[in-house]
């Protein structure tokens, strides 16, 4: 399984010592995106609830005229649901599903900021002692006392895509 | 955005100039006399001859000078255009299309067997005039020619060399460069060209020889050609009519060439220069998606647009009204204009019916007149496209099993051309497209027996004239006993019917046997947006498409009380079931005190919706669902509503089977 991990590490980092990320909070976590598959920030908008459709991607929202799915990281990683607040934000990603490009949001409770994390700083997640899914995880890197965990959207997508009862069928 | 790839790029121009082509040798096959199509069809056989060498389609370029050489004969009256050469190069066309489609594909014996057929028609159309022609040694002209190329040609990839080297080609020349224009040193752009160039040419070449040598260029530069001096005192008069060798020995061709050129000897050089441009402006080329993202980009600028007039209405402010009122006005002119532009004209989909009934006569040996009307009603392109198929079909159709062949015609009294009207009109929201034939009509009692043989009605049943017609489009109605090599495309009636469907389209036959039938195609204008009912349900809105609505009614507390048990409601004494969308979409909120029940149907099932309220019709641009949500059958699209929000579009089908599932789950747990 460690091996395995590290292997996504390094798709990742893909030689590079350094990865521009946009960072930002959910339920309490610091997460990071690399930086060029965000596509907008938006404020939280009205979202439409799609009955039937798994809880990880529920609803959907009118981004500039397109309707793309609103997905829901806590579920992905069993996290408590928190209360919108005034730094809630909505990062509109565009993904690789299937060879297709997909747009999708993620709801964030705060964005920090752009910023460069050293490849050196990096870990791959510890294959014991944690509560989440090792593979929806590409790395941690460390910052001061706190670990910025770098998701692996891929997986996390394609799981819902693939197999819909693996996570966030919600009882 | 990358560059599009230029061998697409080819192929798309090249599909152009082969219906440019098709379109003017049908034309040619009317008036074989008509000198512009003559003209036209050179120009496009030489311009794909040109651009097939430039991308590498060099079994094209080799091919297409045949057909472009026969036709430059035809152009120099050294051959009269005939029936024969039309259909040779018509062929010749077809195989065009072959050859730059699969330029890799083994064509050499089907070349040998056109250009063989190609070669009997020009020496079979030769008339013994023609042959003396080639005998007599032609009179040579002295030209004057002066031309200069646009300061940015070089830039554009143009060389003046070649074009120098191919006047020599011509004859004997003296060229002199005029470097006059040339600036200072200082000023001197090295790229731009500044040089123009007087040439003295002796030849025996009529002077289209000459304006072919800059054919490609023609648009944009200054040609000046005058002819001089012949060295026969005779030719001089030649030369206005086409600088014909010498103009006695051929007089019975030339007619035909000077009669059409005689009254415009100076503009016949102007001409084609001038109606190029023009074609040019007409049409620009952009991909469909490109449209699409601009139809978006309205969309949200209407959604905007809305939030401003909520704004400017609560502010009370009458300068913001005013303004909002005009960005109001202004956007939903825009989208109108939107909408326009994805919309063609029908003419392109029935010019290449003029192609197929031509074949078709000249296979059945009947004498067919195609019509057209209304060739500028304009459908969505995606709806064009998707008609062309059942299209051909009708009106192979109509041609092989309507008409009757010439003698049956006379004995009948009627003129021994069959007619084909093929007619597109706008009527509402949709655009009518009919195929009618005065020939036989439908045979009733025929459609009745193959009907009742085959078991799709009882024998004796009674049934209208439309029930009768509407048969031939059952899959089990074989047309079998009476195919021939032209029905036998493996495209059915039953599949005109359900391509028909697919576009929410219906079918119409009318029939008077003895006179014709007539079949009509109604077709919504656009697939992108469809008339909806807009639904709540829950705090959720939802769009029901309209063509699917019977009716819409209250259900009572009667009958909503007393369906705990069994979900139907009496309508006009038939039983309808109904699903609760509520509970199906597991909304969690408490019902409306007046529920609403809206009626569908789906195919042959009724079924009621339960909703909480009925907003109202609503015109929706339909936006496809995510992949991410393709698990989700039960949603055919979304889309966005006035205020931004997105309503789900409801799959009237999947929706009525996911419910009768939850019935008979309900059927078993009770």
């Amino acid at each position: 399984m460690n091996e395995a991990v590290r292997k996504i590490s390094e798709d990742l980092w893909d030689g590079r010592d350094e990865l521009e990320v946009l960072t930002f909070d959910i339920a309490g976590e610091m997460f990071a995106l690399e930086a060029f598959i965000v596509q907008e920030i938006l404020d939280l908008l009205p979202e439409t609830v799609v009955p039937g459709a798994k809880a990880f991607v529920g609803s959907v929202i009118n981004f500039r005229g397109k309707v793309i799915p609103l997905a829901d990281i806590r579920l992905a990683f069993g996290m408590e649901a928190t209360k919108p607040t005034i730094d809630s934000r909505i990062i509109v990603i565009e993904l690789d599903i299937d060879g297709e490009p997909v747009l999708a949001g993620i709801r964030t409770d705060k964005v920090h900021e752009v910023t460069t994390l050293l490849r050196a700083a990096g870990e791959p997640p510890p294959s014991v002692g944690m509560r989440w899914r090792p593979d929806f995880i590409d790395c941690l890197v460390k910052r001061g006392t706190e670990f910025i965990i770098i998701p692996n959207l891929q997986a996390i997508f394609s799981a819902q895509h693939d197999h819909p009862a693996a996570v966030g069928s919600h009882s | 955005m990358s560059f599009p790839d230029p061998i697409a790029v080819f192929r798309t121009e090249a599909a152009e100039l082969l219906e440019q082509i098709e379109a003017g040798l049908l034309d040619l096959n009317v008036n074989l006399g008509d000198k512009d199509q003559v003209d036209a069809v050179f120009r496009g056989l030489h311009t794909l001859k040109g651009s097939g060498a430039m991308f590498g389609f060099d079994a094209l370029a080799a091919f297409t000078h045949h057909c472009e050489t026969a036709f430059d004969r035809v152009r120099k009256g050294e051959v009269p255009a005939t029936q024969e050469l039309v259909t040779a190069v018509l062929e010749a066309k077809d195989h065009m299309r072959a050859l730059i489609e699969t330029p890799a594909g083994d064509h050499e014996a089907a070349s040998e067997v056109l250009l063989a057929n190609l070669r009997a028609a020009v020496e079979g159309a030769k008339n013994p005039g023609a042959a003396q022609t080639a005998g007599t040694v032609p009179a040579k002209t002295l030209f004057k020619i002066r031309f200069s190329l646009p300061q940015n040609a070089m830039a554009n990839g143009t060389n003046p060399l070649p074009l120098l080297d191919e006047l020599r080609e011509l004859g004997e020349c003296k060229i002199v460069a005029d470097r006059s224009a040339i600036p200072s040193l200082d000023l001197l752009t090295p790229t731009d060209l500044h040089i123009s160039w007087d040439v003295e040419l002796l030849t025996a070449q009529p002077r289209s020889a000459i304006e072919d040598v800059f054919i490609f260029v023609m648009d944009e530069m200054q040609l000046d050609i005058t002819a001089v001096e012949a060295t026969a005192p005779a030719a001089r008069a030649s030369v206005k009519s086409e600088a014909a060798p010498s103009p006695q020995p051929v007089a019975a061709t030339q007619d035909m060439a000077a009669a059409a050129r005689a009254p415009t000897p100076a503009s016949a050089l102007t001409a084609p220069a001038d109606t190029k441009p023009n074609k040019a402006s007409e049409n620009v080329r952009v991909p469909a998606e490109k449209l699409d993202e601009l139809m978006d980009r309205v969309g949200e600028l209407v959604i905007a647009q809305s939030r401003l007039s909520q704004l400017a209405g609560g502010s009370g402010d009458l300068q913001l009204r005013a303004v909002s009122e005009d960005v109001e006005r202004l956007s939903g002119e825009l989208r109108d204009t939107m909408m326009v532009l994805r919309m063609v004209p029908v003419a392109h989909l029935f010019s290449r019916f003029r192609r197929l009934v031509h074949d078709l006569a000249h296979e059945t040996g009947k004498t067919i007149e195609l019509i057209t009307e209304g060739e500028s009603t304009e459908v969505d392109k995606s709806v064009i496209e998707r008609l062309a198929d059942p299209l051909v079909h009708l009106v192979r159709n109509s041609c092989d099993h309507g008409l009757e062949t010439p003698e049956e015609r006379r004995a009948a009294g009627k003129p021994e051309a069959g007619r084909i009207l093929l007619s597109a009109r706008q009527q509402a929201g949709e655009v009518i497209i009919t195929i009618k034939d005065d020939g036989r009509g439908i045979n009733k009692d025929r459609v009745r027996a193959k009907a009742e043989a085959s078991g799709l009605i009882p024998s004796g049943a009674s049934l209208t004239d439309n029930e009768l017609y509407q048969l031939i489009f059952q899959p089990g109605f074989s047309t079998a006993q009476q195919v021939t090599n032209l029905s036998g495309r493996g495209v059915g009636m039953d599949v005109v019917k359900r391509t028909i469907d697919a576009l929410r389209g219906t079918i119409n036959v009318a029939s008077h046997p003895g006179q014709g039938s007539e079949i009509s195609l109604a077709i919504p204008l656009t697939l992108a947006i469809i008339d909806g009912l807009l639904v709540r349900v829950g705090a959720g809105r939802y769009v029901i498409p309209l063509s699917a609505v019977e009716e819409c009614l209250e259900l009572s507390i009667e009958e909503d009380m007393r369906s705990r048990g069994r979900s139907f409601i009496s309508l006009r004494d038939s039983l309808v079931p109904f699903l609760r969308l509520r509970d199906l979409f597991r909304t969690g909120t408490k019902p409306d005190p007046f529920q609403k029940v809206v009626v569908i149907s789906t195919g042959a099932e009724r079924v009621g919706l339960v909703v909480d309220q009925i907003i109202g019709d609503h015109q929706t641009v339909i936006k496809a669902m995510s992949k991410l949500h393709h698990d989700v059958a039960t949603f055919s699209g979304a889309t966005i509503l006035g205020d931004g929000d997105v309503a789900l579009i409801l799959d009237v089908g999947h929706l009525v089977a996911e419910g009768q599932q939850q019935e008979a789950h309900l059927r078993a747990a009770g």
